[in-house]
């Protein structure tokens, strides 16, 4: 019996080893410990042992069969790791060819710069509101300290729907607004629609868009202000960028400055791009004018406040080097698709 | 704004500074230079001469040899020229070798200038060059003693005569200096005279301002005898004043003043005019000289125009005038448009022997909009539109007699006329240094502050603690103005850079922006770029889009000043501009195209305007290319969807929209209110937009689904039990839509189904003509327990009953 063990398991193991490939390692299984197979039929002819031997022969059974079974696995984790790599051999990509891209849409430029600048200031504290682009004479102008027949009116070339109702000039009508609501501290940026008689060209368009900054509370100072918008060149822009505040003058606000921040493109060393002068005019600010906190019922010995107007077309252009504000509007997708 | 430097120097003495320099101290304290000008920038090595002797060149008829003398030792250099104005003895501008000049006959101007080398000349050596007065970088409208075709004979002006031999030409011809171009605010009305610059530049730069001192002028002549006015519009003119000067020599003013007025690009012409238009520039107040025997009964009237009277302005032209119009007119016509131009009756001519000279405070408002009715923009009116500081009339007057006496133009009459009814008095504002600090974020001292304001020539009374303004500086008001003026001697660049400390708020965006945002994310995942188009359109863009004559989309709002036709009414739909953007790409051969924009519409309440429109903010979608009409509607039901718009949505394809295809389009109604529509262009509109392949295009109106209740996401979970999918194939008469099908499935299918999903569309050869089979898998299940084919069964069974009373039969 033991002999015929021994034997089962040298033929076995012959058989294995000779087993070219893991499909041949199945029938080798079953040929020997399958229901017909050699091993099962040694277990079959136990009747024939004594049986006190039987345990012992069991025994014997039971350990050839697992001696079999453990052959067979690692010859088939043998054949597999052989395979494996095989497979892995034969597939290379190349990995050149160009990928697969699912044509998904692109915002627009002012949208993705827009929304670039909203972030900033809502980490900030600001609400982000809107206000009507077709708005009232008082709202635009009036409200603003820009009384009828002031020159300054004259300056922004407005359209006028009627007397009294025309398309806004500057999102500083949304201050008016948001002032008139009574509800202090304010803290907000007005991004819009703005509208001025200016004839289409590389660099003006009638329509274009703003982003108007309003803050109104106790305390605020000049100081807040120039901190506040070096923070936001400096997040829009890039760390060590430099802002310059020169004084400048709006009806609306009072000191009034204009702020240049140093040339993204040269770093202020002065190119072509910003004109030599290491310096690119960004926006218009200042503390808000005593009269129009006075016009929209806020008492100005209580409050302070600072404003600015930031061009969304001019700072989009800048960014992204975009030398025709035409291609703004005119929606070419192998313009649109680069942003 | 213009001023050269050396204009400014004239009235603040030790100013010496780079042109640099000056440019960036002027910006950063508030005047703002744009740019500058060098005149020098290419004159190098360019000296006074003397033709010693002028030989004929031996080989060429057109070229002459000179002996040029260089210094007063008597040195001589030989110049080859073709120059035919030059004569032995005359004194001329000499470029020495190895200098530069600003332009070259030949080439005529460069950047950088032209060099001068020492070379031959047909054969004769020549070692510099004569100039003419282009060559300089000027021309003879600047210099009008200059040749214009030739060299600049120095020696025929008598001021220039004397020049040593050897000495720096541009220094003699006043180009060593440099014009500045300024940006002047229009609250700074000072500052459009160099006396409000040269002021500013004093405080800048820390020094002294030395205006004019204008002497006493006149004979002992009264000029009540030679002239009366009468001011019939004291609304319009506030101030008149007016002074006589007789024998009248007119002449070329001397080259100090010729060069001031041509270092600002102002034309030198004759005494008279010069000294106008030098005051003009110095003061920011317009002055006009008529001609005194031209005046008739010697009176002016100041009054305003009549209607539809015609008057000939100098410049020859014939207006029309209407009665809001202030004319200056003697006692029987009228002799000049106030403000703007004077009359071709009344001008100064050579034979000018007494004229009348008038320095005016008028109205800016009135001036400015009378040019602009007349068509009309003159430096004078230029000048008072800004709204003229009164008291000034009367020294630019003073100081034009005063040039007029210096320069023998005349013998000017004593006395003056003077209407000034209501005098102009100074403002005071009070002052508060802690207050000024507190707005600045400064902690400057009232010293400190009273400096700043001192050099601007504030008045500061420290014990009342009160400013006196005087009345050219009408921009400072309030206190905050003054905060200003500290602001911009201490240096904006020098104020703190803080953030707010006070109140915490609440940064966000609307819910509107915050749809806005949602939406864009979904139809870009769809493939769509964002687009922008104006909010303007043409009217005939109605006709373009096939509409109706009664569409409502036609009532649009009109801009009574647009920019031309096509930009003259605010759009009602934005799918004029979608098409356009469309045509657009398609012109240009883009393939694919598919554009989205979030475009306000304004939609009038009434016509004409009496309140504001209803801005409405509608998504607007189109495409051509890849896609159809399901595309189109899968895009939208996304936007519905990812909205958490669950409600009932229905497609009525009754939508009315004549510009698209009658059979292709839709109304997406929501609960029941029509919020969208969508369908393929109408073939008619691709052709009038031009584009060549079939197009689609949904609107969605956002401003409405903003108002409508979002149903808030809740977890649904996760299926633990199978489910059962059943098969049909139904075939139906065409004209039964899916839409009716599907309604069958969810009414009668109830809560058991889950899903279902058209999964095949078949008409042709195994169908009856006109008919069409639908293939619909669906899928039932339930949340609590394993279906049976029992209860599958018989839903099915109902659903295939109703179908049947529909007319859709089980395809066989």
């Amino acid at each position: 019996m033991k002999d015929k063990l021994a034997k089962i398991m040298e033929n076995a193991m012959t058989q294995i080893e000779e087993s070219g490939q893991l499909d041949k390692l199945n029938d080798i299984r079953v040929s020997f410990l399958g229901k017909k197979g050699e091993l099962t039929s040694v277990l079959k002819s136990m009747k024939d042992v004594a049986p006190e031997d039987r345990p012992k022969v069991g025994q014997l059974v039971n350990e050839a069969r697992s001696k079999i079974e453990g052959m067979l696995e690692e010859k088939k984790a043998f054949f597999e790791e052989k395979l494996l790599e095989e497979r892995l051999k034969s597939e290379t990509l190349d990995v050149t060819l160009p990928g697969k891209k699912l044509a998904g849409g692109h915002r627009h430029p002012n949208t993705i710069t827009l929304e670039e600048v909203e972030n900033i200031f809502v980490g900030m504290g600001y609400q982000v509101v809107e206000g009507p682009e077709v708005e009232f004479d008082y709202y635009n102008f009036e409200a603003l300290n820009i009384p009828a027949n002031h020159p300054a009116k004259d300056e922004q070339d407005t359209f006028y729907i009627t007397k009294d109702i025309l398309l806004r000039s500057q999102t500083s009508s949304v201050q008016v607004h948001e002032m008139e609501k009574g509800k202090l501290p304010i803290r907000m940026i007005a991004p819009g629609r703005v509208f001025r008689s200016d004839e289409v060209d590389a660099t003006h368009s009638p329509t274009f868009h703003q982003i108007e900054g309003l803050v109104i509370d106790k305390n605020i100072t000049f100081a807040d202000l120039k901190g506040t918008l070096q923070e936001f060149a400096i997040r829009l822009f890039g760390e060590g960028t430099k802002v310059k505040f020169r004084p400048h003058h709006f009806q609306f606000t009072e000191p009034s400055a204009e702020m240049d921040v140093s040339c993204f493109k040269c770093g202020g060393k002065g190119c072509r791009f910003c004109k030599g002068s290491g310096w690119v005019e960004i926006l218009g600010c200042g503390m808000v004018h005593p009269h129009v906190l006075e016009m929209s019922g806020i008492n100005p010995e209580e409050y302070t406040g600072f404003a600015f107007g930031v061009g969304l077309e001019r700072i989009a252009l800048f960014k992204y080097e975009i030398d025709d504000m035409r291609l703004l509007y005119e929606n070419d997708t192998r313009f649109l698709r680069q942003f | 704004m213009d001023t050269s430097l050396s204009w400014i120097k004239a009235y603040v003495p030790g100013l010496e500074c780079t042109a640099q320099e000056y440019t960036d101290a002027m910006t950063l304290s508030g005047t703002k230079v744009e740019g500058y000008t060098e005149f020098d920038k290419n004159l190098e090595k360019i000296i006074v001469g003397k033709i010693n002797k002028i030989e004929k060149h031996p080989d060429a008829d057109k070229l002459i040899i000179c002996q040029v003398q260089i210094d007063e030792e008597g040195k001589e250099i030989q110049i080859v020229t073709g120059a035919p104005n030059v004569k032995e003895g005359d004194k001329v501008p000499v470029v020495l070798e190895g200098g530069r000049v600003a332009s070259s006959h030949k080439d005529g101007e460069n950047e950088n200038g032209f060099k001068i080398k020492k070379g031959k000349l047909r054969g004769v050596e020549s070692f510099g060059m004569m100039c003419s007065i282009d060559e300089l970088g000027s021309n003879t409208d600047m210099y009008p003693d200059a040749a214009k075709d030739g060299i600049y004979i120095l020696s025929d002006n008598p001021e220039y005569e004397k020049a040593p031999i050897g000495s720096d030409a541009i220094e003699l011809l006043g180009l060593h200096d440099v014009s500045f171009e300024y940006e002047v605010t229009s609250n700074r009305v000072d500052c459009f005279g160099v006396l409000g610059i040269a002021r500013e530049a004093a405080a800048t730069f820390g020094k002294k301002f030395v205006p004019p001192v204008i002497t006493e002028t006149g004979n002992d002549e009264d000029v009540n005898d030679y002239v009366s006015v009468e001011v019939q519009a004291p609304d319009l003119c506030t101030r008149y004043v007016a002074r006589v000067v007789k024998n009248i020599k007119l002449a070329p003013s001397p080259e100090w003043l010729k060069r001031r007025l041509a270092s600002v690009g102002i034309r030198p012409i004759n005494n008279l005019v010069d000294i106008t238009n030098f005051v003009m520039e110095e003061y920011s107040q317009p002055m006009h000289a008529y001609d005194l025997d031209m005046i008739e009964e010697q009176r002016i009237v100041v009054r305003k125009a009549e209607n539809g009277e015609k008057f000939v302005t100098l410049d020859g032209q014939e207006r029309e005038l209407d009665d809001t119009m202030l004319m200056i007119c003697d006692g029987k016509k009228a002799v000049g448009l106030a403000g703007i131009m004077g009359g071709e009756n009344s001008m100064i001519t050579d034979n000018v022997q007494t004229m009348l000279f008038e320095a005016a405070t008028f109205d800016g408002t009135n001036i400015r909009l009378s040019g602009k009715k007349l068509g009309m923009r003159t430096d004078a009116q230029a000048k008072f539109e800004k709204g003229l500081d009164a008291n000034t009339a009367i020294e630019a007057m003073n100081r034009a007699c005063q040039l007029v006496e210096e320069l023998g133009a005349g013998e000017v009459v004593g006395g003056v006329i003077d209407y000034y009814p209501v005098k102009k008095e100074p403002l005071t504002i009070a002052y508060d240094a802690d207050k000024i600090n507190a707005l600045l974020g400064t902690d400057l001292s009232e010293d400190d502050m009273v400096n700043y304001f001192e050099t601007i020539d504030l008045m500061v009374d420290r014990q009342k603690k009160i400013v006196t303004i005087p009345t050219w500086r009408q921009d400072l008001e309030r206190m905050a103005d003054l905060a200003e003026e500290v602001a911009r001697f201490y240096g904006y660049d020098k104020i703190p850079m803080t953030l707010p400390e006070s109140s915490a708020t609440m940064g966000g965006l609307s819910d509107k922006l915050l749809l806005e945002g949602k939406v864009r994310n979904v139809v870009e995942a769809y493939g769509f770029c964002e687009g922008m188009t104006y909010s303007f359109e043409s009217p005939k863009v109605y006709d373009k889009l096939n509409l109706t004559a009664d569409d409502v989309l036609r009532k649009s709002i009109v801009i009574s000043n647009p920019l031309g036709e096509d930009y003259s009414v605010m759009r009602t739909s934005a799918l004029g501009g979608m098409f356009t953007s469309l045509a657009t790409n398609y012109n240009r051969r883009n393939k694919d195209v598919r554009l989205y924009e979030l475009a306000n519409v304004y939609l009038p309440k009434a016509l004409p305007l009496t309140e504001l429109p209803d801005e409405r903010v509608q998504l607007t979608l189109g495409m051509y290319g890849q896609g159809d009409f399901y595309d189109m509607k899968g895009v939208v039901e996304e936007v519905f969807a990812r909205l958490s718009l669950t409600g009932n949505i229905e497609y009525n394809p009754v939508a009315g929209k004549s510009f698209l295809h009658p059979g292709r389009q839709a109304n997406v109604v929501y609960e029941g209110k029509a919020v969208a529509y969508l369908g393929e262009v109408h073939p008619v509109v691709l052709k009038n937009f031009g584009i060549g392949e079939r197009a689609y295009v949904a609107v969605v109106d956002l401003a409405e689904l903003i108002t409508m209740p979002k149903e808030s996401v809740k977890y649904a979970g996760i299926p633990k039990f199978p489910a059962m999918v059943r098969d049909i194939s139904l075939v139906m008469k065409k004209e039964i839509l899916a839409g009716q099908i599907e309604a069958v499935i969810r009414k009668k299918g109830g809560a058991l189904v889950e899903s279902y999903e058209l999964f095949d569309i078949y008409e042709g050869s195994q169908i009856m003509e006109g008919y069409k089979s639908l293939a619909y898998k669906i899928t039932f299940r339930a949340s609590d327990r394993t279906l049976t084919d029992e209860e599958v069964g018989s839903t099915m069974d109902k659903i295939i009953q109703t179908l049947e009373e529909l007319g859709a039969s089980l395809r066989k």
